[in-house]
C-alpha cells in the first residue's frame, strides 16, 4: 500500500502510461507497479490545462454505450485506421472545432503520433520509426481525399471514415512532396 | 435392470422443465436420462459462442428448434474490445441450416451478423419465427429486407441496440401483402425513415402486433394513426416527440392512447416536446415499464408522467430526473423493482444536474422491491452505501458508476471499501455488482468474505495488489464471470486460481498488469506484436480467459494469441 495515496493533491506532473492507441489517465499518487518500459509518457500539467477535459477520454470509461452518447449533443463518431496497425479507433468529429484540432486529437488517441506541420502541409509522424502520415477521409461518395482541402464544416458533414495513410503511398491524392511545395493542384486520383 | 418408466414418459416429464439449468442437470442423472434428454431438447442457450462448436452442438442436440448464443465479452459494449475480434454467427447459421432445417428461433447478443447470414437464415428456415438481435452488428438493412420478404411466418423481429448499416428504409416494404403474423418489431436502433403507408398497412394486417418500437424517425403526426390501427398493443416506443405547433395532434394523441388498453411499456421519446406528453396519460394506469433514457426533458416534466404510472415496476431514465424527481418515486410508484439513471453528460468535467447519492438513497427507502439498480451519478459516500444496503437487503443487481475514476467518500475523503462492504454483507441474494470509486484491496476482502451468491462482478481502477483478486478468485464460490479494467492485478492470484477460472465462463482483464498467463485457452489481444516479442516485464494490453470444449478458435485476427496453441480438447 503505498503512502502517496492518502494525499488528495496533485503532483506537478502526470506519470501516464501511453499504450499505443489507447490514452489512459491515472491519478496521480497511486501507486500502480506496472512496469516503466518504452511507452511511458510524462504529461505536463499544463498540457491538460489547455484541453478540455471532456477531450481526454479513458477508452472503456465511463462505462456508456455509444448511442447514449447522442442525445445531449451531436455525435458523429468514424473510424480511423492507421496504415500499418492492426486496430481501428473511433473519433468523435463533432467535438473537434477545426482541423488542427481534429490533428491534435488524434495525436492524443494514437499516442505514438506526433504532429509535424511540413511546409503548411497537415502530418503526423510516428517518432518511434520515423514514418509519415497523411490524413485522409473517404466522403460521401466514397472517394479519398487529402484532409483539409474543404472548409471544416463540410468536411465534418461528409467525411465517413479516415486513414491515416503513408506519406509515400499518399502522393497520388494530390499531396505535395515536401520537396515541392505546390499545392492547388489536381486533387483526387 | 428394468426401467421404472419408458422414454416417452420420460420425454413428457422432460418437456415441463424449461431452465436450461434443470435440462442439465436431467442430462447427468445417468446415461439414459442423457440420451432422452438431448434428444428432446428443443432450446439451447450457448453463453459465449467458443465455448463450443456448432459441430458439437449438433451432434449432441439433433432436434434443436431455438437458439440463443451470446458473442463478444460485457466490455465491448464500451468500445474495448477491437473490431474485427470475432464472434461471428455465420459459421453457426450454415451448420444449422444443414442440421435444423425447422429451427424457428433465433437470439444473438454482442455477435457479428452479416447481410450474408440473414439471408441464408430466411432461405433456409422454413418455419422461422423469432429473430432477436442484441447488441449486434455487420449488417445492413438489405439483410433486414431479406427476413422482410423470405421469413413467411416471422412473428419476432428484434432489433436492440444494434449497429447497423442503414442504406434506406426500404427494407420495411419487403414484408409482402398476405404477411399477418407479425406479433412483434422493434426498429428503434433503425436511422433511416421506413415507409410511413407501408408501417401502416403492415400493422393493419397483423391483428396479434403486441409489441411495436418505432424508430427516431417516425414523427409523432404518425403516431395516432399507427395506435388506431393497433388499439391491443402492450409494448408501444415512439419516434421523435414533438412537433412543430398543431392543436390537432395534441388531441388526436389524447384519443389514440386512450384506445390501447392494454399497454404495459413505453420507450422511444427521442426529442421530447414536454407539451405532447400528457397525451398519454389514460394509457398510463397499466403502465410496468418506462423507459425514458432518451428523453431531454427537465425534472418536472419528467415526474409528471412517471407519476401517472402507479403500477411501475421498471423505470430508466436520464440524470434529469434529480434528487427532486426521484422522491417522488416511494410515494406514487410504489412497486418499483428495477431503477436505472443515465448520465446525459457523461464526459463532462462538472455536474451538469442536481442528481447525488441522495437520490438513490430516498428510492431505496420508500420502495421496499427495489431489486436492481444501475446508477450513474458524481459523487458518493459510505454512509449512503450503508444506509442503501440497510434499507434494500433484497438487492440482487447493484451497479453504480461514480463518473470520476477513483473518486473517494465526498465526505471524509476515503476509499468507499466500507460502503461496498455493507452492501455484499446485507444483500445476501445479489447477483450482479458493478463497482466504482476508490477502492482499496479492503472492498475485496469483503466481497470473497460475503458476496457467495455473486455470479458477475465488473471491476475498474480498483485494487492496490494481487491480494485483491485473489480474494474475490477464491471467494466468490458462485463467481461467472468477472471484468476487470485498469486494476493493478497480475499473474499470482490468476496462477494461484488457475482451477477457478474453469469453473467460470470467462475473465476479462484489460490494462492489468498481467504478464505471465496461466493455461490453456487464454487469449491476449496486444496490437503491439506478440507477448513473447516484448520484454518480460511487459504486462499485456488485454486479457480474456474462458473455458472452452472447442479447442483454440480457428477465426482468429492478427491481433489475438492464444497462450497456449496445444490447449487440450478438455471433455464436457
Amino acid at each position: 500500500m503505498s503512502p502517496e495515496s492518502e494525499t488528495s493533491g496533485g503532483l506537478k506532473t502526470e506519470l501516464t502510461l501511453g499504450l499505443p492507441g489507447e490514452l489512459q489517465v491515472q491519478k496521480s499518487g497511486i501507486k500502480r507497479g506496472f512496469c516503466e518500459v518504452v511507452d511511458l509518457k510524462l504529461v505536463n500539467n499544463s498540457k491538460s490545462e489547455s484541453q478540455p477535459s471532456s477531450k481526454t477520454q479513458v477508452v472503456g470509461w465511463p462505462p456508456v454505450r455509444s448511442y447514449m452518447k447522442n442525445l445531449v449533443r451531436n455525435c458523429k463518431y468514424v473510424k480511423v485506421a492507421v496504415d500499418g496497425a492492426p486496430y481501428l479507433r473511433k473519433i468523435d468529429l463533432e467535438i473537434h472545432s477545426s482541423y488542427q484540432d481534429l490533428l491534435t486529437g488524434m495525436g492524443d488517441l494514437f499516442t505514438c503520433l506526433t504532429i509535424c506541420n511540413v511546409l503548411n502541409e497537415r502530418k503526423l509522424m510516428d517518432s518511434a520509426n520515423g514514418e509519415e502520415y497523411v490524413p485522409t477521409y473517404e466522403d460521401k461518395d466514397g472517394d479519398w481525399m487529402l484532409v483539409g482541402d474543404v472548409p471544416w464544416k463540410m468536411f465534418v458533414e461528409s467525411c465517413k471514415r479516415v486513414r491515416l495513410m503513408k506519406s509515400s503511398e499518399a502522393i497520388g491524392l494530390g499531396a505535395a512532396a515536401p520537396s515541392t511545395p505546390s499545392k492547388g493542384s489536381s486533387t483526387g486520383c | 435392470m428394468a426401467y421404472s418408466f419408458p422414454e416417452e414418459v420420460l420425454e413428457y416429464v422432460f418437456a415441463f422443465l424449461s431452465s436450461h439449468k434443470d435440462r442439465n442437470a436431467v442430462s447427468l442423472v445417468c446415461k439414459s436420462w442423457y440420451e432422452i434428454e438431448r434428444w428432446c431438447r428443443r432450446r439451447i442457450f450457448i453463453g459465449n459462442c467458443y465455448a463450443v462448436s456448432p459441430q458439437i452442438v449438433i451432434r449432441r442436440f439433433p432436434e434443436v428448434r431455438a437458439v440463443k448464443i451470446k458473442g463478444k465479452p460485457h466490455f465491448a459494449d464500451f468500445n474495448l474490445v477491437p473490431e474485427g475480434w470475432g464472434a461471428y454467427v455465420y459459421p453457426w447459421i450454415s451448420a444449422m441450416v444443414r442440421s435444423y432445417p425447422w429451427l424457428e428461433e433465433i437470439k444473438l447478443k454482442r455477435m457479428v451478423v452479416t447481410d450474408e447470414s440473414l439471408e441464408l437464415l430466411s432461405k433456409s428456415f422454413k418455419n422461422f419465427k423469432v429473430l432477436v438481435l442484441s447488441s449486434c452488428e455487420g449488417f445492413t438493412t438489405d439483410g433486414l429486407a431479406s427476413i422482410a420478404a423470405n421469413c413467411r411466418n416471422l412473428r419476432e423481429l428484434d432489433l436492440r441496440e444494434c449497429e447497423v448499416e442503414d442504406l434506406s428504409g426500404h427494407w420495411l416494404s419487403h414484408f409482402p401483402d398476405n404477411f399477418t403474423s407479425l406479433v412483434s418489431l422493434n426498429m428503434s436502433c433503425l436511422g433511416s425513415e421506413v415507409s410511413f403507408s407501408a408501417l401502416e398497412r403492415l400493422v393493419s394486417r397483423c391483428p396479434n402486433l403486441r409489441t411495436l418500437r418505432l424508430n427516431r424517425a417516425v414523427p409523432v403526426e404518425k403516431l395516432p394513426n399507427l395506435l388506431r390501427r393497433a388499439p391491443q398493443l402492450v409494448e408501444f416506443g415512439t419516434g421523435a416527440y414533438s412537433a412543430e405547433n398543431q392543436t390537432d395532434i395534441f388531441s388526436n394523441l389524447v384519443e389514440a392512447f386512450s384506445g390501447c388498453k392494454h399497454l404495459k411499456s413505453l420507450s422511444g421519446f427521442w426529442d421530447v416536446d414536454p407539451a405532447y406528453l400528457p397525451a398519454m396519460y389514460y394509457a398510463c394506469t397499466g403502465i410496468t415499464s418506462l423507459n425514458l433514457s432518451n428523453a431531454t426533458v427537465q425534472s418536472p416534466d419528467l415526474v409528471e408522467l412517471i407519476i401517472q404510472c402507479p403500477n411501475l415496476k421498471c423505470l430508466w431514465v436520464l440524470d434529469y430526473i434529480e434528487d427532486a424527481g426521484l422522491k417522488a418515486l416511494p410515494s406514487y410508484c410504489k412497486d418499483l423493482q428495477e431503477l436505472r439513471v443515465f448520465p446525459s453528460d457523461p464526459y463532462g468535467a462538472e455536474p451538469n444536474v442536481s442528481l447525488t447519492e441522495q437520490g438513490l438513497v430516498t428510492v431505496s427507502a420508500g420502495c421496499p422491491k427495489l431489486q436492481s439498480v444501475l446508477y450513474f451519478c458524481r459523487q458518493m459516500s459510505n454512509a449512503a452505501l450503508i444506509t442503501i444496503a440497510r434499507n434494500r437487503p433484497n438487492l440482487i443487481r447493484f451497479r453504480l458508476c461514480i463518473i470520476d475514476p477513483q473518486a473517494p467518500d465526498y465526505l471524509t475523503l476515503e476509499p468507499l471499501d466500507t460502503g461496498f462492504g455493507a452492501i455484499v454483507e446485507h444483500c445476501k441474494e445479489l447477483l450482479r455488482l458493478s463497482m466504482s470509486g476508490l477502492l482499496t484491496d479492503r472492498v475485496f476482502e469483503y466481497i470473497g468474505t460475503h458476496a457467495k451468491k455473486l455470479e458477475m462482478l465488473s471491476i475498474a481502477f480498483a485494487g492496490d495488489s494481487d491480494l485483491g483478486l485473489h480474494n474475490v478468485l477464491s471467494g466468490c464460490e458462485s463467481l461467472r464471470k468477472l471484468e476487470i479494467m485498469d486494476c493493478p492485478f497480475g499473474d499470482k492470484a490468476l496462477l494461484a486460481n488457475a482451477a477457478k477460472l474453469e469453473t467460470m465462463r470467462s475473465l476479462w482483464m484489460s490494462s492489468c498488469s498481467v504478464r505471465r498467463c496461466p493455461s490453456s485457452n487464454v487469449e491476449v489481444m496486444d496490437e503491439r506484436g506478440h507477448p513473447d516479442s516484448r520484454p518480460e516485464t511487459c504486462p499485456v494490453e488485454k486479457l480474456y480467459i474462458y473455458r472452452t470444449v472447442a479447442g483454440p478458435r480457428v477465426d482468429k485476427p492478427n491481433f489475438v494469441w492464444t497462450m497456449d496453441e496445444d490447449a487440450v480438447l478438455r471433455l464436457s
